[in-house]
Parts: C-alpha cells; structure tokens; sequence
C-alpha cells in the first residue's frame, strides 16, 4: 500500500509522543481500540487554568495511518478550548492525511480519543460541560 | 549490498541465471510445439519436456511418467483435489484436510462442499502440526482423499507426510500433499512417504511462474484423476493444453539444482535463519516464536513482535521485503488463518513478521535486517501504549477494551 507523504512524515517524526501525569485533576486520558482490532490509541490532554488544552500526548498501538492520524490529533488539539477539540471531526484527518477508504476507521479512532479523553477530564473537574462552555 | 533485501522467498523466489539460460532458448529458436509428432521441431521440445520431466521426478524420488504439468500449484492442488474427487465418486465423497492449507486447497474444498462433498478441517495443536490420533479418527469408510500440505507457507512447519502417508496406506485412502514449500527445499520422497499425488510450483524454487508440476502415482496403487479441462488429451488426459515449454525445461533445471544444492542450502539458510531468530531473541524481550522451531523449514522464521503492529512495523522498514499475518496487510483485514488456526489470539497475529531466507540472501543482507527490525521495534514500542502498560505490569487481558 502506498502511504500518503502526510502519514509518512508523521509517522516517521511522529509528534507529542509520550504520556502526562495521568493522577494529576488537570490531565484527561483517553484510551480507545482494543489489541485484537489491531489498534489502541492512548490520548491525553492537559487543561490549563484559561481551559485551554496546553499540552497533548498520545501513543499507539496500529498501522502507520493510525499513528499518523494520533499524531496530527494532538498537534491539533494543543492551543484549543475544550470545546473547540470536541468540534474536532475524524473527517478533518481524513483529508489532512489523505487517507484512503480503508483507512478511514484510524481516524474515527482517533475522534473517539480526543472524545475519551474530554469525557475523562470532565469527569475529574466535576461540572463539565458548562464549565467548559464559560471559557468562551 | 542493493536495496532492498528480499526476504520474502515463500511468496515468490527470484529466477536463478542458470534456470533462465536453460530456458531462452525455447523461447526463440526451438519454439516447437511439444505435440508436433512429424518434425525436428516437435520432436527437440519433446525431447526437452522429457528431460525436464526426469528432472522432477529425481527431485521427489517418483518415475518420470508420474509428472503431469501444470500452470502451477493453484491448478495442481485444483485438479488433484478436484480430480479424485469426481474419479472416486463411487468410492465415497469424504475429504479430509486441514484448517492451515493454502487457499488453493481450502477453497477448492469448498467448491466441492457445494457438490456434494464432506470435508473435515482438521485442527491443528499449537505448535502447527497436525494431530495424527485427530487424522485417524476422522477417516471413514466413505474418505477417498487425505489432503495435508507438506510445509506451511507462513510458519514453515513441516508436517509428519510420512506417518499421514503410513495411516492413508492402511486405510486405504489417497493422500495428496501440497508441497510448494517443501519440494527442493528438504528432502521429499514420494516412496519413503506415502504420497500419491503432490502438488509443486516452479516459482518457488527459482523457476519461473506459471509453471508447476503434479504427480500422480502410477503403481501400488494406480491414481487417476479427472481432467478439469477438455481439448487434446495431453499429460495422458489428465491436462489438456499445449505444454509451456520454456517454462517447464525452466522447471527442470530448477528441480535439478535444487536437488545438487539441497545440502549445502539448507545448512546455509538455516545458519542464516537462526542468525536471525537469536538476535531477536536477544536483544528484544516479548518476542514470541509462531509454530514448531524442531519441525520446520530450516529457512523459515515466522516470529510476533508483541505491542507493535505489523503494518507499521512494515512501513519501518521498507527497505525489506517481508510479509506480517496482520489484517491491516490483507486484502480481507482479518489477521492471518493460519496463525489464527494455532490458537494465537489475534493481538499476537497482528504482531507477526514472517521471514524466508533464499538462495541469494547473503549475510550481509540478513545482518543488515536483523539490524533494522530491532530499531523499528524498539522505536514502535515507544510508541506502543500497550508496551508501556506491560511495563506498567498491568494484564492487558484484564483490560476491558472499548472494540469498535
Ligand atoms: C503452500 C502453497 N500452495 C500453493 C501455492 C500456489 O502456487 P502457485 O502460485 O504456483 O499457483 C502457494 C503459493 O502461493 C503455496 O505457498
């Protein structure tokens, strides 16, 4: 299968690999896929103060297009308001990365993530949602 | 040293120069057509399939009549499967084979389902081979054919063809036996094991493609098989068709070489191969072993690299020429049937590489991929949120996972 130069490069320079302080109240995870589906995505973000996600990890376990598609999640997730990342739709990847049909559950995974690791921090801050929408 | 390395010689094997010099000629100035009885032209090829037939014939120790020609193990798998299915029909309609076969046996099994055949899939214990207790108390009064490959394509375990072929004997059932993978690789006897229709392939043995041979016993007892195609009765009516025969003077010869070099190329690819295997096991831990190590092709590793997947592991290292059982690779996105058959969970299948060091592979060639693979891996699991949580000492079968 030819890859596209958009998952080569993320998947050679894969970026924000890595894992946060999952314990601490400011850090959502998100852990999607299983190992038998041949793929498992670990996000996680890191709200500041402002409910801006300042920092986001991920590693995965998948074929290049699900690293690729992990990759560019995080780069964008970094700068935005909760809310904002929630707007994130896996079909933004799809065409970001060009991935081909086959490929498009890597970034439903990926959307799942992002979602999972939202839904994670919320839970942890308590109020959610509306907390979050105040950022604006 | 040229990239990239080829290590995928169970797919398909590069053509060795010999084999193409012995071929050229019949592709230009001896062009005859096999079957043309009255001229020089007819009878020069005529004279070269002969030869070629002797020389595949001294390969697996059978008589030289015993060889039909083919297009190639698809079709010689299909015609003796096929073939003693319709010639035996009165004898029962009961088919014995096993769940790690080539899809050119399993689904030619399947065909004959919808015609009326019973097929018993046998399974396989873990470490590839089948139980032979399993074979025996599947054989029934109505079973006309035992099909059992001799190696494996994916994990190169080599089954036990001469105690399948012993148990066939007393039952008084066929045995046919694909051996693509085995013939000119490890010894094979048609005699010393019982066979009597087997399946080969020139492009696995560094002949061309398109081009393969089916035996067929002659004597104790005499086999028959139903010609799958009409027109001029060639191959003593069992396959029509005028004979390729470049690609078969092209079979010959690769025959003949591989029987001269069976020694020394076994020891050779196998040196290679456990190279490779303890470099791995070395300086990676959760690295499992697919199928029998005692009981396998000596240039076969099929080996799961547990917590990384192997298409990405693939895309690491593209300078190497090696195929994964994971479903991202296949065409139906399931993780491969074989691994699968041995009981290996699906994560694990997903995992593995399969390696099969050929004729030309040097160890340069080997060293440089035993190289690459442990930094792809070693790379990929720090990628692998799997790997870390192993480390972690979390038991990722306790995990509840979120399938989608
Ligand atoms: C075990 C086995 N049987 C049959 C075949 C089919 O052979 P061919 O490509 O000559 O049709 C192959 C090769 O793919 C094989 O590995």
């Amino acid at each position: 299968m030819a890859y596209s130069n958009k998952v080569l490069d993320h998947y050679n320079n894969p970026r924000n690999v890595g894992s946060l302080d999952k314990s601490d109240p400011n850090v959502g995870t998100g852990m999607v896929g299983a190992p038998e589906c041949g793929d498992v995505m670990k996000l996680q973000i890191k709200v500041n103060g402002a409910g801006i996600i300042e920092d986001a990890k991920f590693k995965t376990f998948g074929c290049g297009s699900a690293i690729a598609s992990s990759s560019l999640a995080t780069e964008m997730l970094k700068g935005k308001t909760v809310d904002e990342a929630l707007a994130i739709r896996n079909t933004e990847l799809v065409s970001e990365l060009s991935l081909p049909p086959v490929k498009i559950h890597c970034s439903v995974l990926a959307e799942d993530a992002i979602k999972a690791a939202i839904a994670d921090y919320k839970k942890k801050t308590g109020a959610p949602a509306e907390a979050a929408a105040q950022v604006h | 040293m040229k990239l990239p390395v080829y290590l995928d010689n169970h797919a398909t094997t590069p053509l060795d120069p010999r084999v193409l010099q012995a071929m050229l000629p019949y592709f230009t100035e001896k062009f005859g057509n096999a079957a043309s009885r009255n001229h020089s032209f007819g009878w020069e090829a005529e004279e070269a399939v002969e030869k070629a037939r002797k020389q595949i014939a001294d390969l697996i120790g059978a008589h030289p009549k015993e060889i039909i020609f083919t297009s190639g193990a698809t079709e010689s798998n299909n015609l003796a499967i096929k073939g003693v299915f319709q010639m035996y029909a009165e004898k029962g309609n009961h088919i014995i084979t096993a769940a790690t076969e080539h899809k050119a046996v399993l689904d030619t099994c399947k065909h004959l389902e919808q015609e009326g055949a019973r097929v018993t899939y046998l399974p396989l214990k873990g470490d590839g081979l089948i139980d032979l207790d399993m074979l025996r108390e599947a054989i029934t009064d109505k079973t006309i054919l035992v099909s059992i490959m001799y190696a494996n394509n994916e994990i190169g375990v080599v089954q036990p063809v001469a105690e399948i072929g012993r148990i066939c004997k007393e039952r008084g059932v066929l045995f046919h036996t694909d051996a693509v993978q085995a013939a000119g690789k490890i010894p094979v006897d048609v005699n010393r094991d019982g066979v009597h229709l087997l399946s080969l392939s020139g492009h696995k043995i560094y002949g061309p493609k398109g081009v393969g041979a089916l035996y067929v016993r002659r004597k104790g007892p005499r086999v028959q098989v139903t010609a799958q195609m009409d027109g001029g009765g060639h191959e003593r009516g069992m396959r029509s068709g005028t004979l390729n025969v470049p690609g078969i003077v092209g079979l010959g010869e690769a025959c003949e070489i591989a029987r001269l070099e069976m020694d020394q190329e076994m020891a050779r690819a196998g040196e290679l191969r456990d190279y490779l295997k303890n470099r791995f096991l070395t300086e990676l831990d959760e690295v499992f072993i697919n199928g029998s190590m005692e009981h396998r092709l000596p240039h076969n590793l099929n080996i799961s690299f547990a917590y990384v997947e192997g298409e990405s592991l693939l895309m690491g290292i593209n300078d190497i020429a090696v195929s994964s059982g994971s479903a991202c690779t296949s065409a139906t996105l399931e993780p491969s049937y074989v691994l699968k058959a041995l009981g290996l969970g699906d994560d694990l299948a997903h995992t593995s590489i399969r390696f099969g060091i050929g004729r030309f592979n040097t160890r340069e060639e080997v060293e440089y991929s035993a190289n690459r693979l442990i930094e792809v891996v070693k790379k990929l699991r720090e990628l692998s949120p799997l790997y870390e949580m192993v480390k972690e000492g979390i038991d990722l079968s306790k995990v509840q996972w979120t399938a989608h």
